[in-house]
């Protein structure tokens, strides 16, 4: 069984002209537990919003979205972000990476929503994700005293704290140069995949795609199969923010 | 449990990075809480010097003062038969204190010549009841009258005229008359005007001398225990004073005139409700501006850490959560502030001389504590005012778009 599954979803915007503008349409798609999929597409394209909607941060104007078999579209706010703290890991572009707070506060800053043990032991449970991630040694420095792909780490290492079943990158590599990025991706791919969590990225860089299972294209809201490198070059070919 | 503890762990988490902008933010509240605080804790203290000034005078809640005298002469009753009368009106009614006090006039032997002093005889519990706190040495006790040299407190000016630095020398002086004796000073209290002298005398001494002709034949017809005081309940005044009047005088024979009155200070118990009153209305006044700068400040920072709040929600914090941390931030600086703010009042409170700035460098007799009420006042006030002040920004909080907030 999918862990995620897309079956028809739309996600529509109201213009302050109260026109209609599509960003998704139609949207398939199923991802399994432990799988990495990527998913392409140009500015605009509506990566993010689907990113989001996987997510429980937006929800959809139509179709249907099955967390691990259970209709998303009943839930409550309040078990939405339940959820979303528990099953999704969040990566972000800009890493988003609490200020004034110490690497460690912001791996363990998660677990503040967590319960019982996990929250009891949260600290020492950061400490380990930041060893994990290479950066145990810096655990005590603020942000701004990281490198950007020190940065992204942290965000990792936030983003597996609560062991999630879904980490969710958007655009992960998108602040770093190509070496960094490439080292903080196989980071992520290798992080996730003892977790035995599935990842779902986004991204323009098509190294950091082949390095997914399978891939997608999303293309003025429709998402389709990627399969041939010709399509993922057009695809990505504008290296603006997605 | 571990909710609200996490909740409350990510508002001290935001009050601990963010010390400098909550400092700023909360000297408005720490001064008017301290404000506040302080002037309760002050107004509790100097309405009790304020009361105590007044009972030295007219006695402590409620004293009733009774003379009796001959109508027809003016002449107060014989010794012996007021004694008895009193005594056994004390007994009967079983009144815990009860004073004697007689005026009169008492020539001192001192360097400069004999002086003529305004002289109190007074029994000891005379002291309890006016609560007389000497500044050195100590007031009269029972033994006291056994003494066969008469015991008396005088004022500074009196010693000074003596030529006494101080007690350390057991200081003695010649009262004069027919039967001149040597009077020993066992207290000194502040008391009168510039240099005017004040003596009080034991009212019964052991020796020949205590006659009442014996002090001064001038002022004999005072030498009687003119004056009796009973302390008695506030609330029965009115039938002690009835009943005083009605007994006594079946004693002492029904042919005197007996008189009882309330004479300790009533209204200024009134008079200092209203100027604390006055006081905490500005206190007040200042809280509410103080709590206005916290909001400003937590509306400005709250708008600056949309991003940080949507990075939250994708941790997965609900709305509840949002609105309580960020109304708990608040809370928690304005309480630490009233915190704060409370224990430099206690300091600054108990380290002020009370004694010499309100009481003329007499001893307060029954100076009360650093008041637990105005305390918890203060408190409450100060996390009322994070309350309020916390309430827009947690909802502008809650109100910001998740994705919104993240792309921020």
């Amino acid at each position: 069984m999918s862990l995620l599954e897309l079956r028809g979803i739309s996600r529509e915007v109201r213009l302050p002209d109260e026109s209609v503008l599509p960003i998704l349409t139609g949207v398939d798609l199923d991802v399994a537990p432990g799988e990495h999929v990527a998913i392409v597409g140009r500015s605009g394209s509506g990566k993010s919003t689907l990113l989001n909607l996987l997510g429980l941060l937006d929800t959809p104007t139509s179709g249907s979205y099955l967390l691990d078999g259970e209709p998303t579209d009943r839930l409550s706010a309040r078990r939405r972000s339940r959820l979303r703290g528990e099953v999704f890991g969040f990566v972000f572009q800009q890493f988003n990476l609490l200020p004034r707070r110490t690497a460690a506060e912001n791996v363990a800053a998660p677990l503040l929503y967590a319960r019982g043990r996990d929250y009891l032991r949260r600290r020492s449970t950061a400490r380990e994700m930041l060893d994990r991630v290479g950066l145990g040694a810096r655990a005590d420095q603020v942000p701004e005293r990281l490198s950007g792909g020190e940065q992204q780490r942290v965000a990792i290492a936030r983003a597996l704290v609560r062991a999630p079943r879904v980490v969710l990158a958007d655009e992960p590599t998108g602040a770093l140069d190509v070496e960094t990025g490439a080292q903080v991706m196989a980071l992520l791919a290798q992080a996730t995949a003892e977790n035995g969590a599935a990842l779902v990225t986004i991204t323009h860089d098509l190294s950091v795609a082949a390095l997914a299972g399978r891939r997608f294209r999303l293309e003025r809201g429709h998402l389709s199969p990627l399969v041939e490198a010709g399509a993922l070059g057009a695809a990505t070919s504008d290296r603006g923010p997605a | 449990m571990t909710g609200i503890l996490g909740t409350l762990a990510e508002a001290w988490d935001e009050v601990r990075v963010h010390k400098s902008r909550v400092l700023l933010s909360l000297v408005g509240v720490f001064l008017a809480v301290f404000a506040m605080t302080s002037v309760t804790a002050l107004g509790l203290m100097v309405a009790q010097v304020q009361q105590e000034l007044a009972e030295r005078s007219g006695g402590r809640a409620a004293t009733v003062a009774v003379n009796a005298w001959d109508p027809v002469t003016g002449m107060p009753p014989a010794g012996e038969a007021w004694d008895a009368a009193v005594a056994e009106l004390v007994q009967r009614y079983d009144i815990a204190t009860a004073a004697t006090i007689a005026y009169g006039e008492t020539r001192f032997r001192m360097p400069g010549g004999t002086m003529p002093v305004q002289t109190r005889r007074v029994s000891p519990n005379y002291g309890d009841l006016h609560r007389v706190e000497p500044i050195e040495g100590r007031w009269f006790r029972e033994g006291d009258r056994e003494s066969l040299s008469p015991s008396i407190v005088v004022n500074e000016a009196f010693l000074t005229a003596l030529g006494v630095p101080d007690l350390s020398s057991r200081p003695t002086v010649v009262i004069g008359g027919a039967d001149p004796v040597r009077a020993t000073i066992v207290g000194v209290v502040r008391e009168g005007y510039a240099e005017e002298l004040v003596a009080y005398r034991i009212d019964r001494s052991a020796g020949p001398w205590d006659a009442a002709a014996a002090v001064d034949p001038a002022t004999a017809m005072y030498g009687g225990p003119s004056t009796l005081e009973l302390w008695v309940p506030a609330d029965q005044t009115d039938l002690v004073t009835e009943t005083v009047k009605h007994d006594l005088s079946l004693a002492l024979g029904g042919e005197l005139q007996v008189d009882a009155y309330r004479t300790d200070p009533q209204g200024a118990e009134e008079t200092i409700a209203m100027l604390r009153l006055a006081i905490r209305g500005a206190g007040t006044v200042v809280l509410v501006l103080g709590g206005l700068g916290v909001l400003n400040i937590g509306l400005v920072t709250v708008r600056q850490r949309i991003r940080e709040i949507g990075v939250r929600r994708s941790f997965g914090a609900t709305s509840g959560r949002i609105f309580a941390a960020v109304m708990l931030e608040s809370v928690c600086a304005t309480a630490l502030a009233g915190l704060l703010a409370v224990g430099a009042a206690i300091v600054l409170v108990r380290n002020l001389p009370l004694e010499r700035l309100l009481n003329n460098g007499i001893p307060i007799a029954d100076l009360p504590g650093f008041p637990v009420a105005a305390a918890v006042e203060g408190m409450i006030a100060a996390t009322a005012v994070g309350a309020l002040a916390g309430l827009l920004p947690a909802i502008i909080a809650v109100r910001a778009k998740v994705i919104d907030a993240i792309r921020f």
